[in-house]
């Protein structure tokens, strides 16, 4: 039953939001705040007061992992699990959780105190282990820390009353280059387009050669020029501040300490491309930095920066932040602007693209936190001062995410062309070095004998993870972490991708298990190679990257792991007793079968 | 015969499929060039009736040298477009592997088994095994209303129903929920339940199912197994004809 005053709260959010569906992903994440469910009466509720059918409120609450039909705890704990926080020791900051708060991972406890489970990584690589608590960032879960925080939750303890310093979040800015060293006047970016017009402002960044910072690379220039040339209106921006990619964090810093120059960059395209509204559209993860987000926008309204008179120039452009709700695939832009509308983050068939059809089928310059940071300097600093670095494909600086087995993990800028031996040598790469991840989980895995490979277009392309990892680790481990990770991601639109990483999952698993043959081998392979050609976006197209990059490089550390035996099959006769057992509640040798 | 101009004064546009020239018109996806030339790409989330959707994928083709959807992707002229070839078909059969492995799909004692297209394709890209573990997932059957039965365990999530129920019978009885592999047909209703809906046996909704999720009931095995659709053709010469409604 839904009591009087919870419907009351409800619509007090409804109205909050002008019972706009377009809201809906932004009403539901409040729901389940303040709730800590989103039953389906309340989605009923809710689909009424929008004009949505159930079954679409149903769908978006389904999609996202911090929405939940099913009730949470009070305190909900999520930790990350990348893999530089399970090298950090987040398995024994879960198992003291749950041991101490007596409640099993994934299941809320009984009294509805509390609920536990992993999340995809948080984007504090560089100060884990971390968690989400009640959707706040908790980092450095050292073991204090951690039996720390179950007593403050068995105590009932306000979060409020919990020490600040948990929530602290540092920078850690390790190395400055053009980007990081660059401190624009506020609305100096937008002074340079008002006084020189947009046409002249499009050729600076034709110019200045700058590329999306996100990862795929297109050309900025391009992009706002496609945008402003669609022949109707209105346009927008949207900065896609999703960075989902485990290993990176580098927009987390921008968004900290240069979200002045973010928002700069997106009133910029405002100006050129003819756009009077822009959005945020921030990670769930950051939400800790939605009300930093929004004093700043509300100061430049204040300064003239934002609003109907755009610095006296009567235009207008103004920014809102729609957060997300978990859902890595929201950092693909067709599905962000899915998300954007309040629906389920599903990748939009293409063509036709966003520059023409984004937002409501609108013209939509998408670019990533970097990007727009870049583009407000090229503003101000000129094309030729961002393209005299870098390479020929790659102009300008990167902000690199490095993390892992390092000494100094952090934010480093370089100009592009960096090898990866330098990155390693600056962030004090610990012991002998065994892998590098470069572009996260989507990106490229190399071995030892490739450090002289070049951070660049050209040669390794990235949206800034750069994860190190020396030979204490074990290269199986690290793949079935990513493995994992895209199996929960997927949004299981596509065939390949939906089925394809669940099927890697397990293969992997068998062979991390010790059950695996040269079968198993070849069938990471096959269907490696078949969910990367065949999947419907980027997300599926990368899916696989890890499991063949690595069984390109370390097929000896697989080989390994492999039963002696020709052939074992998939079928396990021991697991299929897993449900029984688990009904008698027996877990005794004599109720598992010898293999 | 590229974008030459015919007698007539119009432009004739070409492509070819497996060496075979294949004319279309400006707009088309290679998948309407290829049936209007009576060329078959197996497909299960397409239909001519409604607007592309690309998400099986078993249309992919190669166009040009590259992976494509061949639902979605824009026609253009003097492509050369691969369809039939050992490479393409292997890839299929595995991706409809994964289709028959991610549901439970029981072909012996299904009652669409001959009117099921999902199996017609098996058939058309040479499919004999599962290949793949089964993941026996666990799916709610919904056999409330007199006259239609949802069977999720046979659903392909290719959405025929949610479009045609939406765009056809102006009804949006069905949406996905869920996410990833928990994804799953729900029906608009707060129940959950198809009783509480206003769908009908008539429906284009209950027609289109590509699989057998979406049965009208009392029909069953009116056309005995053997005089089935694709009993004694392939879907490659059936095409798009629909069961029978009344069998």
């Amino acid at each position: 039953m839904t009591a009087p005053f919870e419907v009351a709260m409800i619509d007090g959010i409804l109205d909050e939001y002008h019972r706009d569906p377009l809201n809906l992903v932004q009403i539901l994440r409040r729901v389940q705040a303040e709730c800590g469910v989103v039953t389906p009466r309340v989605r009923t509720h809710i689909g009424r007061a929008l004009g949505l059918p159930p079954a679409q409120v149903q769908g978006v609450v389904e999609f996202y992992h911090f929405i939940s039909s099913t009730p949470e705890g009070k305190y909900r704990i999520r930790v990350s699990d990348n893999i530089t926080d399970r090298m950090l020791g987040n398995e024994a900051v879960m198992s003291r959780l749950t041991e101490r708060l007596r409640v099993r991972r994934g299941d809320m406890r009984d009294d509805g105190r509390v609920s536990v489970d992993f999340t995809s990584c948080t984007g504090m690589c560089d100060q884990g282990p971390a968690a989400l608590v009640n959707g706040l960032a908790v980092t450095r879960l050292s073991p204090e820390r951690t039996v720390e925080l179950a007593r403050l939750v068995d105590m009932d303890a306000p979060l409020k009353m919990w020490p600040r310093e948990w929530f602290h979040v540092d920078d850690n800015i390790r190395r400055s280059d053009l980007s990081l060293g660059t401190v624009l006047e506020h609305g100096a970016a937008i002074r340079a387009v008002l006084e020189r017009g947009p046409d002249a402002m499009l050729r600076e960044l034709q110019l200045s050669g700058l590329r999306g910072r996100g990862g795929a690379g297109f050309g900025t220039a391009l992009k706002w020029k496609l945008c402003r040339e669609a022949p109707w209106t209105p346009r927008y921006v949207t900065c896609n501040a999703d960075e989902g990619e485990p290993g990176t964090f580098k927009d987390r810093i921008l968004l900290t300490s240069y979200a002045d120059q973010v928002v700069e960059g997106m009133t910029l395209c405002g100006l050129v491309i003819g756009a009077e509204h822009g959005f945020i559209y921030l990670r769930g993860e950051y939400e800790y930095l939605h009300q930093h987000l929004l004093e700043i926008l509300w100061r430049r309204r204040a300064d003239g920066l934002l609003g109907g008179d755009v610095l006296g120039s009567g235009r207008k452009f103004d920014v809102e932040i729609h957060l997300g709700a978990g859902a890595y695939i929201c950092g693909e832009e067709n599905a962000l602007v899915e998300s954007l509308e309040g629906k389920r983050g599903i990748p939009r068939v293409r063509p036709p693209f966003l520059a023409t059809h984004g937002y409501l089928q609108h013209p939509t310059a998408n670019n990533n936190v970097e990007t727009f940071v870049q583009a407000a300097q090229i503003a101000v600093q000129g094309g030729a001062w961002f393209a005299a670095v870098g390479t020929e494909k790659s102009k300008g600086t990167k902000l690199l995410s490095v993390s892992g087995d390092v000494e100094r993990p952090g934010i480093y800028e370089y100009p592009w062309g960096v090898s990866v031996e330098r990155v390693c040598a600056d962030a004090g790469a610990t012991g002998e070095i065994l892998a590098v991840q470069v572009g996260g989980p989507s990106g490229t895995m190399i071995d030892a004998s490739e450090l002289g490979r070049l951070v660049a277009y050209e040669d390794l392309a990235t949206g800034g993870s750069f994860m190190v990892f020396n030979t204490s680790r074990d290269i199986l481990a690290i793949v079935q972490n990513f493995a994992r990770f895209f199996a929960r991601e997927s949004c299981g639109f596509c065939t390949p991708c939906r089925v394809g990483t669940q099927i890697l999952r397990r293969t992997v698993e068998k062979v991390v298990d010790g059950h695996g043959t040269e079968i198993e081998l070849g069938e990471c392979e096959e269907i490696g190679r078949l969910v990367k050609s065949m999947s419907h976006c980027g997300l599926g197209q990368s899916a696989a990257n890890h499991i063949l990059d690595s069984l390109k490089r370390f097929r000896e550390r697989y080989e390994a792991r492999l039963a002696v035996r020709h052939f074992v099959p998939d079928f396990d006769l021991d697991g299929a007793l897993a449900e029984a057992r688990a009904l008698t509640g027996r877990d005794d040798a004599l109720a598992h079968l010898a293999r | 015969m590229r974008g030459e101009v015919r007698a007539s004064g119009s432009v004739e546009f070409g492509l070819t499929i497996d060496g075979v020239e294949v004319p279309f018109e400006p707009g088309q996806t290679i998948m309407e060039a290829a049936a209007g030339a009576g060329v078959y790409i197996p497909h299960l989330c397409f239909h001519p009736d409604f607007k592309p959707h690309g998400s099986c994928k078993l249309c992919t083709v190669k166009a040009n040298g590259r992976y494509a959807t061949a639902c979605t992707t824009p026609a253009t002229d003097g492509m050369t477009v691969e369809n039939i070839t050992d490479a393409i078909q292997s890839d299929r059969r595995r991706l409809t592997q994964m289709l028959f492995v991610e549901g439970n799909h029981y072909c012996p004692f299904c009652e669409k088994s001959g009117n099921c297209q999902l199996q017609a394709v098996a058939y058309f890209v040479g499919m004999q095994e599962t290949y793949f573990r089964h993941f026996y997932p666990r799916r709610e059957l919904d056999a409330s209303h007199p006259d239609i039965l949802l069977d999720r365990d046979r659903c392909i999530q290719c959405e025929l129903c949610v479009r045609a129920s939406r765009e056809v019978d102006g009804k949006n009885v069905f949406g996905l929920g869920g996410r990833g592999m928990r994804t799953r047909l729900v029906v608009n209703s707060e129940s959950g339940l198809l009783k509480d809906t206003d769908i009908t046996k008539d429906d284009r909704a209950v027609h289109v199912c590509p699989t057998g999720a979406i049965l009208p009931k009392h029909v069953a095995y009116r056309v005995p197994i053997g005089e089935r659709l694709y009993d004694r053709r392939s879907i490659a010469e059936v095409g798009h004809r629909e069961p029978a409604a009344k069998g």
